[in-house]
């Protein structure tokens, strides 16, 4: 316990907390929307994707500086999500065999370049292999004004386009007969998905932001059946994993964030799962077992009602 | 005078494969027009086609006599069920609500005037009592009606509705004639595409017989004819007995 107040009085580590919390706000936020577009698994990749954008920016400036990597980061996820879209609209392929191609490719020329990085005899490589699994402790101050502004203008973008998203999202040929420029909606929407992912990786590291976008939402899609309640749980389950999360691997040394933001949000999916009243797994056995007996008493009487 | 639909022309490739070729009808005002066909004549693709949701290879299309645009909120569109998810986290009422959007414009939310109009047209189709249900809890003649609704609520002039009565019941089916029936008194325009042959005569002023090209179209009594089903269906045997007893019938 007095650990934990300890780490809370480091002004340092108060900055982590501030930027873990808005970056699972907002990926829970737009995680509803890439899980109800079923674009769950395109965040994967452009996670993935990040890593190659990393390394190039690294490479070509020779410096660390966070946001000169999150634009390398911005532009090869942009790039992969690109990729896949246009794989799936002009060849044969299907969606997911696309999402697996350009994955492994972006994260294996990804690998191949930090393999390169860790080779240079310069001495302030440090740490970009902290992408990889997301180290929160690397954050510092400046870093978290990047990710927190960031963070904002994501969640204002999607709440003031609330309406429209919803409805290319649940009917995107009837937005269209609206006039709406799905076009252009759409890739507002993989920009702000991208720029999610590339604000959280690192936080959360490439390979398991996909999660941190995903499980809030699915979670807490158990627990209403109206949209904007449930980007609001979502993104306070995103917001509460990332500040557990973070506060969790700043116990021990070294510890990686990412595993743990992702191991809280699980646990919370696992809760909902089971416990959600109407949709939760126990409350669906429960009203059926009712129902049951209930047929059964009327069965006996001699009647169904 | 000004009709409400006027296609010169019309073609839609994909790839190298035209699924319409040189389609040419024209739509009176205030009528229910049927567009009948076999599977792959491009009714469905005639509709997104006219909508613009779907690009034309050539050909004209005009929506009382002025290039169609969305934004002038003239035409209403009712797509297939089937191509949503209905578990979708959202009710009934809000679904409604969509066609209501046009009208709100970006970036604002629906006032308490678009609330009352959805819940009108709910109350239109007869599921009023359904407004705060969630989609997924919905028959699929309901989800039908909902959809029904929301063409509705976008208070236009010219319908298009795709396939509205596959799937469902008899009771729904009522309604939904109804309903169009009362559009068109409303001096509204509705085109409905439409697979069952026996209730053709009963439900469409005109019709609009499609394979690919225009076999015909017109007042139902002169283009429904055994000769230009004959043509529309093709060597479909089956399909042509029963046109036949369905013709003789009337």
């Amino acid at each position: 316990m007095n650990s934990i107040m300890l780490m809370l009085s480091d002004a340092n580590t108060q900055w982590v907390l501030v930027g873990t919390l808005l970056l699972g706000l907002a990926s829970g936020v737009l995680g509803s929307f890439a899980l109800l577009r079923k674009q769950s698994l395109i965040g994967d990749a452009v996670a993935h994707a990040a890593l190659p954008g990393i390394c190039i920016a690294f490479l070509l400036t020779g410096e660390r500086s966070l946001i000169v990597l999150l634009i390398g980061a911005t532009i090869t996820g942009l790039l992969s999500a690109y990729c896949i879209q246009y794989i799936v609209s002009s060849t044969i392929i299907k969606e997911d065999t696309a999402i697996c191609l350009i994955l492994s490719v972006f994260f294996g020329f990804g690998i191949v370049l930090l393999t390169k990085v860790q080779q240079l005899p310069s001495g302030n490589k440090s740490g970009l292999d902290a992408f990889i699994f997301g180290q929160a402790a690397s954050i510092v101050g400046s870093d978290v004004k990047v990710m927190a502004g960031a963070a904002a203008i994501l969640v204002f973008i999607t709440a003031i386009l609330f309406k429209e998203f919803k409805v290319i999202t649940f009917d995107p040929e009837f937005a269209k007969g609206l006039g709406l420029p799905i076009g252009f909606l759409n890739f507002l929407f993989i920009s702000l998905l991208v720029g999610v992912v590339v604000v959280g990786i690192q936080a959360v590291g490439v390979i398991l932001m996909a999660a941190l976008l995903i499980t809030p939402a699915i979670a807490a899609r158990y627990w209403t059946n109206s949209l904007s309640k449930m980007i609001v749980i979502s993104g306070m389950f995103g917001a509460f994993s990332g500040v557990v999360g973070t506060m969790i691997s700043a116990l021990g040394q070294g510890l990686p964030t990412g595993p743990f933001i992702v191991v809280t949000a699980t646990a919370i999916f696992v809760i909902s799962m089971l416990f959600a009243p109407e949709r939760g797994i126990i409350a669906k056995k429960i009203k059926q077992k009712i129902y049951y007996k209930q047929l059964n008493e009327a069965g006996t009487k001699g009647r169904v009602s | 005078m000004l009709n409400p639909v006027d296609v010169k022309n019309l073609t839609v490739a994909y790839q190298k494969k035209a699924v319409l070729k040189n389609v040419t009808f024209t739509v009176p005002e205030g009528k229910l027009i049927g567009i009948i066909g076999p599977n792959g004549a491009g009714k469905s693709t005639l509709i997104k086609a006219v909508l613009g949701l779907i690009p034309k290879a050539s050909g004209e299309v005009k929506i009382y006599n002025k290039k169609y645009r969305a934004k002038d909120r003239i035409v209403g569109y009712v797509p297939q069920r089937g191509s949503v998810d209905w578990d979708f986290p959202t009710s009934a009422l809000d679904v409604v609500l969509m066609g209501r959007y046009g009208h709100v414009g970006w970036f604002k939310r629906p006032s308490k005037q678009d609330n009352q109009i959805a819940r009108e047209c709910l109350e239109k189709v007869g599921m009023e009592g359904y407004a705060d249900r969630q989609i997924s809890q919905l028959s699929g003649g309901q989800q039908q009606r909902v959809f029904l609704a929301r063409a509705l609520a976008q208070d236009a002039k010219v319908y298009f509705m795709d396939e509205p009565f596959v799937g469902v019941d008899a009771a729904t089916e009522r309604a939904i004639i109804d309903l169009l029936n009362e559009l068109k008194s409303q001096g509204k325009t509705v085109l409905v595409v439409h697979h069952d042959l026996q209730t053709v005569k009963d439900y469409f002023d005109d019709c609009l017989l499609l394979n690919v090209e225009t076999i015909a179209s017109g007042p139902t009594e002169q283009v429904f004819t055994m000769e230009n089903l004959h043509q529309t269906y093709g060597g479909k045997l089956a399909f042509l007995e029963q046109g036949k007893m369905m013709v003789e019938q009337k």
